[in-house]
Protein backbone atom coordinates (compact mmCIF):
# COMPACT_ATOMS: atom_id res chain seq x y z
CA UNK A 1 0.00 0.00 0.00
CA UNK A 2 1.40 3.20 -0.79
CA UNK A 3 2.51 6.04 1.08
CA UNK A 4 0.80 9.84 1.17
CA UNK A 5 2.99 12.55 1.95
CA UNK A 6 0.48 15.19 4.04
CA UNK A 7 0.96 17.49 6.97
CA UNK A 8 0.57 17.69 10.79
CA UNK A 9 -1.96 20.26 11.78
CA UNK A 10 1.09 22.38 13.01
CA UNK A 11 2.47 21.90 9.10
CA UNK A 12 4.95 19.61 9.55
CA UNK A 13 5.42 17.43 7.11
CA UNK A 14 4.48 13.37 7.46
CA UNK A 15 4.12 10.80 5.58
CA UNK A 16 0.75 8.13 6.13
CA UNK A 17 -0.14 4.96 4.99
CA UNK A 18 -3.34 5.31 2.36
CA UNK A 19 -5.18 3.58 5.33
CA UNK A 20 -4.22 5.88 7.98
CA UNK A 21 -5.68 8.75 5.73
CA UNK A 22 -8.58 6.85 5.04
CA UNK A 23 -9.25 6.14 8.73
CA UNK A 24 -8.85 10.12 9.68
CA UNK A 25 -10.82 11.36 6.94
CA UNK A 26 -13.46 9.24 8.20
CA UNK A 27 -12.63 10.42 12.08
CA UNK A 28 -12.71 13.85 11.08
CA UNK A 29 -15.82 13.80 9.30
CA UNK A 30 -17.65 12.12 12.34
CA UNK A 31 -16.23 14.00 14.47
CA UNK A 32 -17.59 17.25 12.96
CA UNK A 33 -21.10 15.23 12.66
CA UNK A 34 -21.10 14.10 15.92
CA UNK A 35 -20.06 17.99 17.80
CA UNK A 36 -22.71 19.97 15.56
CA UNK A 37 -25.46 17.26 14.96
CA UNK A 38 -24.95 17.60 11.40
CA UNK A 39 -24.17 14.95 8.58
CA UNK A 40 -21.13 13.38 7.66
CA UNK A 41 -19.48 13.35 4.11
CA UNK A 42 -20.38 10.56 2.13
CA UNK A 43 -18.33 7.93 0.66
CA UNK A 44 -17.86 10.23 -2.61
CA UNK A 45 -16.64 12.90 -0.71
CA UNK A 46 -14.10 10.80 1.53
CA UNK A 47 -13.10 9.46 -1.58
CA UNK A 48 -12.74 13.08 -3.50
CA UNK A 49 -10.69 13.95 -0.39
CA UNK A 50 -8.39 10.89 -0.74
CA UNK A 51 -7.98 11.74 -3.91
CA UNK A 52 -6.82 15.78 -3.45
CA UNK A 53 -4.43 14.19 -0.69
CA UNK A 54 -3.41 10.94 -3.20
CA UNK A 55 -2.36 13.39 -5.79
CA UNK A 56 1.43 14.24 -5.89
CA UNK A 57 1.47 17.09 -7.60
CA UNK A 58 2.73 19.96 -5.37
CA UNK A 59 -0.78 22.63 -5.79
CA UNK A 60 -3.73 21.79 -7.32
CA UNK A 61 -6.93 23.83 -7.79
CA UNK A 62 -10.58 24.14 -8.50
CA UNK A 63 -11.68 22.66 -11.90
CA UNK A 64 -12.21 25.41 -14.89
CA UNK A 65 -15.94 27.04 -14.06
CA UNK A 66 -15.67 26.82 -10.42
CA UNK A 67 -13.89 29.61 -9.17
CA UNK A 68 -14.89 31.83 -6.46
CA UNK A 69 -14.79 35.57 -4.90
CA UNK A 70 -12.21 35.93 -2.56
CA UNK A 71 -12.37 38.34 0.38
CA UNK A 72 -10.06 39.35 2.62
CA UNK A 73 -9.59 40.07 6.47
CA UNK A 74 -6.70 42.69 7.00
CA UNK A 75 -5.60 42.71 3.86
CA UNK A 76 -3.51 46.09 4.26
CA UNK A 77 -1.74 45.20 7.50
CA UNK A 78 -0.92 41.91 6.36
CA UNK A 79 1.80 43.79 3.92
CA UNK A 80 2.28 46.00 6.65
CA UNK A 81 2.92 43.13 9.30
CA UNK A 82 5.81 41.51 6.64
CA UNK A 83 7.47 45.04 6.69
CA UNK A 84 7.14 45.88 3.14
CA UNK A 85 7.59 49.42 2.87
CA UNK A 86 4.30 50.67 1.33
CA UNK A 87 1.60 52.92 2.41
CA UNK A 88 -2.14 51.30 2.45
CA UNK A 89 -3.45 52.30 -0.42
CA UNK A 90 -0.04 51.44 -2.29
CA UNK A 91 -1.05 47.78 -0.46
CA UNK A 92 -4.21 48.11 -1.89
CA UNK A 93 -3.06 48.77 -5.38
CA UNK A 94 -0.81 45.45 -4.87
CA UNK A 95 -3.85 43.25 -4.00
CA UNK A 96 -5.53 44.52 -7.10
CA UNK A 97 -3.06 44.62 -9.53
CA UNK A 98 -0.67 41.94 -8.94
CA UNK A 99 -2.58 39.34 -6.96
CA UNK A 100 -5.96 39.23 -8.46
CA UNK A 101 -7.83 40.17 -5.42
CA UNK A 102 -11.61 40.14 -6.39
CA UNK A 103 -12.29 42.74 -3.28
CA UNK A 104 -10.37 45.20 -0.87
CA UNK A 105 -10.30 45.70 2.38
CA UNK A 106 -8.59 48.76 4.27
CA UNK A 107 -7.51 48.32 8.06
CA UNK A 108 -5.87 49.74 11.11
CA UNK A 109 -2.78 47.69 11.99
CA UNK A 110 -4.62 47.52 15.46
CA UNK A 111 -7.51 45.97 14.25
CA UNK A 112 -10.21 46.40 16.46
CA UNK A 113 -13.47 48.57 16.32
CA UNK A 114 -12.31 50.18 19.90
CA UNK A 115 -8.77 51.62 18.47
CA UNK A 116 -9.74 53.00 15.04
CA UNK A 117 -12.64 54.79 16.93
CA UNK A 118 -10.36 57.40 17.84
CA UNK A 119 -8.12 57.47 14.69
CA UNK A 120 -11.49 57.02 12.44
CA UNK A 121 -10.70 60.99 11.12
CA UNK A 122 -7.17 59.40 9.96
CA UNK A 123 -8.19 56.33 7.88
CA UNK A 124 -11.35 58.41 6.25
CA UNK A 125 -9.05 60.58 3.84
CA UNK A 126 -6.59 56.92 3.03
CA UNK A 127 -10.63 55.40 2.59
CA UNK A 128 -11.54 58.31 0.12
CA UNK A 129 -8.41 58.19 -1.83
CA UNK A 130 -7.91 54.52 -2.27
CA UNK A 131 -11.64 54.66 -3.47
CA UNK A 132 -10.47 57.30 -6.40
CA UNK A 133 -7.98 54.97 -7.48
CA UNK A 134 -9.17 51.89 -7.26
CA UNK A 135 -12.09 49.65 -8.88
CA UNK A 136 -13.12 46.04 -6.79
CA UNK A 137 -14.85 46.64 -3.65
CA UNK A 138 -13.32 47.84 -1.26
CA UNK A 139 -14.37 47.14 2.50
CA UNK A 140 -13.37 48.60 5.66
CA UNK A 141 -12.46 46.10 8.42
CA UNK A 142 -12.07 45.43 11.85
CA UNK A 143 -12.28 42.85 15.02
CA UNK A 144 -15.32 43.03 16.86
CA UNK A 145 -12.69 42.31 20.30
CA UNK A 146 -14.73 42.17 22.95
CA UNK A 147 -11.92 41.98 25.38
CA UNK A 148 -10.61 45.71 25.11
CA UNK A 149 -13.45 46.43 27.19
CA UNK A 150 -12.57 45.00 30.77
CA UNK A 151 -9.97 45.57 32.99
CA UNK A 152 -7.19 46.32 32.20
CA UNK A 153 -7.65 47.21 28.57
CA UNK A 154 -10.97 48.88 29.33
CA UNK A 155 -13.89 50.35 31.67
CA UNK A 156 -15.65 47.23 32.72
CA UNK A 157 -14.60 44.38 35.87
CA UNK A 158 -12.63 41.48 34.05
CA UNK A 159 -14.93 38.36 33.79
CA UNK A 160 -11.94 36.37 33.41
CA UNK A 161 -11.29 38.03 37.24
CA UNK A 162 -14.73 37.61 38.50
CA UNK A 163 -15.73 33.72 37.46
CA UNK A 164 -12.89 32.13 39.67
CA UNK A 165 -14.29 33.83 42.44
CA UNK A 166 -17.46 32.49 41.71
CA UNK A 167 -18.93 36.56 41.40
CA UNK A 168 -21.59 34.88 38.63
CA UNK A 169 -23.65 37.58 38.13
CA UNK A 170 -21.21 40.08 38.67
CA UNK A 171 -19.22 38.42 35.47
CA UNK A 172 -22.39 38.48 33.35
CA UNK A 173 -23.35 42.11 34.27
CA UNK A 174 -19.61 42.92 33.17
CA UNK A 175 -20.18 41.01 29.72
CA UNK A 176 -23.46 42.90 29.34
CA UNK A 177 -22.20 46.57 30.14
CA UNK A 178 -19.13 45.79 27.25
CA UNK A 179 -22.11 44.74 24.89
CA UNK A 180 -23.06 48.10 24.76
CA UNK A 181 -19.99 50.10 24.40
CA UNK A 182 -18.87 47.76 21.70
CA UNK A 183 -22.30 48.35 20.21
CA UNK A 184 -21.31 51.96 19.91
CA UNK A 185 -18.23 51.93 18.56
CA UNK A 186 -18.94 49.22 15.81
CA UNK A 187 -22.05 51.60 15.01
CA UNK A 188 -20.27 54.56 15.24
CA UNK A 189 -16.48 53.17 13.16
CA UNK A 190 -19.31 51.51 10.68
CA UNK A 191 -21.45 54.51 9.65
CA UNK A 192 -18.54 56.75 9.61
CA UNK A 193 -16.36 54.33 7.17
CA UNK A 194 -20.01 53.83 5.26
CA UNK A 195 -20.84 57.45 4.60
CA UNK A 196 -17.00 58.11 3.56
CA UNK A 197 -17.72 55.57 0.72
CA UNK A 198 -16.71 52.23 1.94
CA UNK A 199 -18.41 49.42 -0.04
CA UNK A 200 -19.39 47.19 3.05
CA UNK A 201 -17.76 46.73 6.36
CA UNK A 202 -16.02 43.27 7.79
CA UNK A 203 -16.76 42.19 11.11
CA UNK A 204 -14.03 39.82 11.45
CA UNK A 205 -12.87 37.22 14.29
CA UNK A 206 -16.52 37.89 15.46
CA UNK A 207 -17.01 35.66 18.79
CA UNK A 208 -13.51 35.55 19.67
CA UNK A 209 -14.63 36.71 23.25
CA UNK A 210 -17.60 34.19 22.89
CA UNK A 211 -21.50 34.75 22.94
CA UNK A 212 -21.56 38.13 24.52
CA UNK A 213 -19.47 39.62 21.56
CA UNK A 214 -21.50 37.40 18.89
CA UNK A 215 -24.39 39.34 20.60
CA UNK A 216 -22.83 42.50 20.42
CA UNK A 217 -21.66 41.95 16.51
CA UNK A 218 -25.46 41.20 15.67
CA UNK A 219 -26.41 43.99 17.03
CA UNK A 220 -23.96 46.28 15.77
CA UNK A 221 -25.35 44.71 12.48
CA UNK A 222 -28.74 44.95 13.23
CA UNK A 223 -28.17 48.83 13.49
CA UNK A 224 -26.09 49.42 10.97
CA UNK A 225 -28.63 47.40 8.19
CA UNK A 226 -31.08 49.60 9.21
CA UNK A 227 -29.09 52.88 8.89
CA UNK A 228 -28.22 51.76 5.45
CA UNK A 229 -29.91 49.20 3.63
CA UNK A 230 -27.41 49.04 0.85
CA UNK A 231 -24.56 48.75 2.81
CA UNK A 232 -22.42 45.39 2.33
CA UNK A 233 -21.66 43.48 5.78
CA UNK A 234 -19.51 40.93 5.85
CA UNK A 235 -19.34 38.92 9.59
CA UNK A 236 -16.23 36.44 9.56
CA UNK A 237 -16.25 33.96 12.51
CA UNK A 238 -13.45 33.17 15.52
CA UNK A 239 -14.09 29.63 15.76
CA UNK A 240 -16.38 26.72 15.10
CA UNK A 241 -18.30 26.82 18.35
CA UNK A 242 -19.63 30.20 20.57
CA UNK A 243 -18.29 29.84 23.33
CA UNK A 244 -20.89 30.33 26.53
CA UNK A 245 -18.98 32.88 28.75
CA UNK A 246 -21.64 34.44 29.89
CA UNK A 247 -24.29 31.65 28.96
CA UNK A 248 -28.13 32.93 28.85
CA UNK A 249 -27.46 35.38 26.21
CA UNK A 250 -30.12 35.25 23.22
CA UNK A 251 -30.72 36.98 19.95
CA UNK A 252 -34.11 36.90 18.28
CA UNK A 253 -35.14 33.93 21.03
CA UNK A 254 -32.08 31.74 20.26
CA UNK A 255 -29.16 30.60 22.81
CA UNK A 256 -26.00 32.10 21.77
CA UNK A 257 -23.88 29.43 23.50
CA UNK A 258 -22.68 26.45 21.72
CA UNK A 259 -24.16 27.54 17.93
CA UNK A 260 -21.88 25.68 15.55
CA UNK A 261 -21.87 27.45 12.12
CA UNK A 262 -25.08 26.08 10.54
CA UNK A 263 -26.86 28.07 13.19
CA UNK A 264 -24.43 31.00 13.42
CA UNK A 265 -25.45 31.60 9.99
CA UNK A 266 -28.97 31.77 10.22
CA UNK A 267 -28.96 34.70 12.99
CA UNK A 268 -26.34 36.67 10.74
CA UNK A 269 -28.65 36.59 7.97
CA UNK A 270 -31.39 37.70 10.01
CA UNK A 271 -29.49 40.48 11.38
CA UNK A 272 -28.11 41.91 7.95
CA UNK A 273 -24.90 40.37 6.95
CA UNK A 274 -24.17 40.15 3.13
CA UNK A 275 -21.43 37.66 3.46
CA UNK A 276 -20.44 34.76 5.88
CA UNK A 277 -17.24 33.62 6.94
CA UNK A 278 -17.74 29.90 9.32
CA UNK A 279 -14.15 29.45 10.52
CA UNK A 280 -12.97 25.86 11.91
CA UNK A 281 -10.21 25.30 14.44
CA UNK A 282 -7.39 23.29 13.35
CA UNK A 283 -6.48 20.61 15.64
CA UNK A 284 -2.64 21.11 15.40
CA UNK A 285 -1.50 17.78 16.75
CA UNK A 286 -3.56 15.97 14.24
CA UNK A 287 -3.17 15.79 10.48
CA UNK A 288 -4.63 17.89 7.37
CA UNK A 289 -7.01 14.72 6.60
CA UNK A 290 -8.76 14.84 10.12
CA UNK A 291 -8.84 18.61 10.04
CA UNK A 292 -9.99 19.15 6.51
CA UNK A 293 -12.60 16.51 6.47
CA UNK A 294 -13.81 17.98 9.73
CA UNK A 295 -13.30 21.47 8.49
CA UNK A 296 -15.33 20.45 5.35
CA UNK A 297 -18.35 18.59 7.00
CA UNK A 298 -18.78 21.94 9.31
CA UNK A 299 -18.95 24.08 6.06
CA UNK A 300 -20.98 21.93 3.94
CA UNK A 301 -23.93 22.59 6.53
CA UNK A 302 -23.47 25.99 6.78
CA UNK A 303 -23.45 26.52 3.02
CA UNK A 304 -27.11 24.52 2.75
CA UNK A 305 -28.52 26.07 5.85
CA UNK A 306 -27.28 29.78 4.32
CA UNK A 307 -29.18 31.89 2.15
CA UNK A 308 -26.21 33.88 1.72
CA UNK A 309 -22.90 33.64 0.22
CA UNK A 310 -20.58 31.78 2.37
CA UNK A 311 -17.10 32.60 2.32
CA UNK A 312 -15.45 30.40 4.47
CA UNK A 313 -12.44 31.86 6.54
CA UNK A 314 -9.64 29.50 5.12
CA UNK A 315 -6.60 31.48 6.48
CA UNK A 316 -3.87 31.01 8.58
CA UNK A 317 -4.86 27.94 11.58
CA UNK A 318 -8.49 27.93 10.48
CA UNK A 319 -10.48 25.87 8.00
CA UNK A 320 -7.72 23.22 7.20
CA UNK A 321 -4.74 25.49 6.97
CA UNK A 322 -1.66 24.31 9.02
CA UNK A 323 -1.28 26.57 12.55
CA UNK A 324 1.85 28.06 10.99
CA UNK A 325 2.99 31.54 10.12
CA UNK A 326 4.14 30.39 6.77
CA UNK A 327 1.15 28.42 5.13
CA UNK A 328 2.70 25.52 2.50
CA UNK A 329 1.08 25.66 -0.77
CA UNK A 330 0.39 22.12 -0.74
CA UNK A 331 -2.12 22.66 2.29
CA UNK A 332 -3.69 26.21 1.12
CA UNK A 333 -4.59 24.59 -2.27
CA UNK A 334 -5.76 21.50 -0.71
CA UNK A 335 -8.19 23.27 1.87
CA UNK A 336 -8.68 25.92 -1.14
CA UNK A 337 -9.96 22.92 -3.26
CA UNK A 338 -11.86 20.57 -1.39
CA UNK A 339 -13.91 23.35 0.94
CA UNK A 340 -15.23 25.42 -2.82
CA UNK A 341 -16.05 22.05 -4.36
CA UNK A 342 -17.20 19.90 -1.71
CA UNK A 343 -19.15 22.85 0.29
CA UNK A 344 -20.42 24.47 -2.70
CA UNK A 345 -18.61 27.95 -1.22
CA UNK A 346 -19.40 31.03 -2.69
CA UNK A 347 -15.96 32.04 -1.48
CA UNK A 348 -13.41 32.59 0.34
CA UNK B 1 -1.59 32.40 0.98
CA UNK B 2 -3.05 35.58 -1.32
CA UNK B 3 -1.57 34.15 -3.66
CA UNK B 4 -2.04 30.51 -3.44
CA UNK B 5 -5.94 30.90 -3.12
CA UNK B 6 -6.19 33.52 -5.89
CA UNK B 7 -4.44 30.42 -8.05
CA UNK B 8 -6.23 28.01 -6.58
CA UNK B 9 -9.97 28.80 -6.65
CA UNK B 10 -10.38 32.89 -7.06
CA UNK B 11 -11.90 34.29 -9.79
CA UNK B 12 -8.89 36.73 -11.00
CA UNK B 13 -10.19 40.05 -9.70
CA UNK B 14 -9.32 42.78 -12.18
CA UNK B 15 -7.59 40.90 -14.14
CA UNK B 16 -11.43 38.48 -15.43
CA UNK B 17 -14.94 39.74 -14.07
CA UNK B 18 -14.02 38.81 -9.94
CA UNK B 19 -14.53 42.06 -8.99
CA UNK B 20 -17.83 42.70 -10.79
CA UNK B 21 -19.23 39.27 -9.37
CA UNK B 22 -17.65 40.09 -6.10
CA UNK B 23 -19.83 43.24 -5.87
CA UNK B 24 -23.01 41.33 -6.32
CA UNK B 25 -22.10 38.84 -3.48
CA UNK B 26 -21.30 41.46 -1.39
CA UNK B 27 -24.06 44.35 -2.27
CA UNK B 28 -26.98 42.10 -3.32
CA UNK B 29 -25.87 39.22 -1.23
CA UNK B 30 -26.48 36.86 -3.96
CA UNK B 31 -24.98 33.30 -4.25
CA UNK B 32 -22.08 32.79 -6.29
CA UNK B 33 -23.84 31.06 -9.70
CA UNK B 34 -26.61 33.87 -9.36
CA UNK B 35 -23.95 36.70 -9.40
CA UNK B 36 -22.17 35.19 -12.10
CA UNK B 37 -25.20 34.92 -14.43
CA UNK B 38 -26.20 38.34 -13.37
CA UNK B 39 -22.89 39.89 -14.44
CA UNK B 40 -22.15 37.52 -17.75
CA UNK B 41 -25.98 38.93 -18.17
CA UNK B 42 -24.91 42.37 -18.16
CA UNK B 43 -21.79 42.13 -19.88
CA UNK B 44 -23.38 39.77 -22.55
CA UNK B 45 -20.80 37.00 -22.38
CA UNK B 46 -21.02 33.53 -21.25
CA UNK B 47 -20.54 32.48 -17.19
CA UNK B 48 -17.49 30.39 -18.48
CA UNK B 49 -15.90 33.68 -19.99
CA UNK B 50 -16.09 35.21 -16.62
CA UNK B 51 -13.17 33.73 -15.30
CA UNK B 52 -10.87 33.64 -18.64
CA UNK B 53 -8.14 36.88 -18.44
CA UNK B 54 -8.11 36.86 -22.09
CA UNK B 55 -11.99 36.72 -22.79
CA UNK B 56 -12.10 39.35 -20.12
CA UNK B 57 -9.76 41.82 -21.04
CA UNK B 58 -11.27 42.18 -24.36
CA UNK B 59 -14.79 42.77 -22.41
CA UNK B 60 -13.12 45.07 -20.18
CA UNK B 61 -11.30 46.96 -22.70
CA UNK B 62 -14.38 47.54 -25.12
CA UNK B 63 -17.14 48.41 -22.27
CA UNK B 64 -14.34 50.27 -20.26
CA UNK B 65 -15.04 48.95 -16.87
CA UNK B 66 -11.15 49.22 -16.08
CA UNK B 67 -8.18 46.64 -16.88
CA UNK B 68 -5.23 46.17 -15.31
CA UNK B 69 -2.80 47.35 -18.13
CA UNK B 70 -4.04 51.19 -17.89
CA UNK B 71 -3.52 52.41 -21.00
CA UNK B 72 -4.28 56.69 -21.66
CA UNK B 73 -7.37 57.93 -22.19
CA UNK B 74 -9.56 54.32 -21.03
CA UNK B 75 -11.66 54.42 -17.44
CA UNK B 76 -9.50 53.92 -14.15
CA UNK B 77 -10.18 53.72 -10.62
CA UNK B 78 -13.72 55.80 -9.92
CA UNK B 79 -14.51 56.39 -13.83
CA UNK B 80 -14.00 52.83 -14.09
CA UNK B 81 -16.84 52.18 -11.30
CA UNK B 82 -19.15 54.95 -12.73
CA UNK B 83 -19.16 52.68 -15.76
CA UNK B 84 -19.40 49.50 -13.58
CA UNK B 85 -22.42 50.98 -11.88
CA UNK B 86 -24.13 51.78 -15.20
CA UNK B 87 -23.63 49.05 -17.38
CA UNK B 88 -24.49 46.29 -14.11
CA UNK B 89 -27.24 48.83 -12.98
CA UNK B 90 -25.83 48.79 -9.73
CA UNK B 91 -25.67 51.47 -6.60
CA UNK B 92 -22.37 52.15 -5.92
CA UNK B 93 -21.71 54.17 -2.34
CA UNK B 94 -18.50 56.11 -3.51
CA UNK B 95 -19.99 56.54 -6.89
CA UNK B 96 -22.95 58.22 -5.39
CA UNK B 97 -21.13 59.94 -3.11
CA UNK B 98 -18.96 61.17 -5.59
CA UNK B 99 -21.99 62.39 -8.00
CA UNK B 100 -23.16 64.63 -4.76
CA UNK B 101 -19.88 66.36 -4.00
CA UNK B 102 -19.43 67.49 -7.55
CA UNK B 103 -22.95 68.34 -7.83
CA UNK B 104 -23.44 65.75 -10.60
CA UNK B 105 -27.05 66.15 -12.06
CA UNK B 106 -28.37 68.70 -9.11
CA UNK B 107 -27.67 66.31 -6.50
CA UNK B 108 -25.61 67.94 -4.22
CA UNK B 109 -26.87 68.20 -1.03
CA UNK B 110 -26.76 71.55 1.11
Amino acid sequence: MGKIQTRMGDGRRVELTEAEVRSDLEEGTNDAADRAKVSPLTPDEIEYLFEIHQCTDKAVSVEQGKEVCLTYDSSTTKLKRAHISLSKIQSLQVLERALGADSLELAHIDYSFKPVKPIVVFEQPVLEQALLITIPPLLYGAMPNLGLYSQPNGPCPNPMDLLPQGKISEAKASFEAAVELAIKDMVYVGSQMYETGADGINFDTTAAAGDAEFLATLRAVEILREKYPKMGIEMGMASEFILGLHGDLTYDGVRLAGLYPHDQVKLAQKAGVTIFGPAINIISNRSLPFNLARSVTYTRACTEAADIPIHAAVGMGVCGIPLAITPPVDAVSRASKAHVEICRLDGL
Amino acid sequence: MHAAHAIASGMGGLRTAGDLVARLQLNRAMKIDAAKKYVADKLRVSVADLADPVAMREVREDMDLGTLNECPGVSKGIDAKFRIAEILDLDINCVNLFKQRVNFGGQKEN
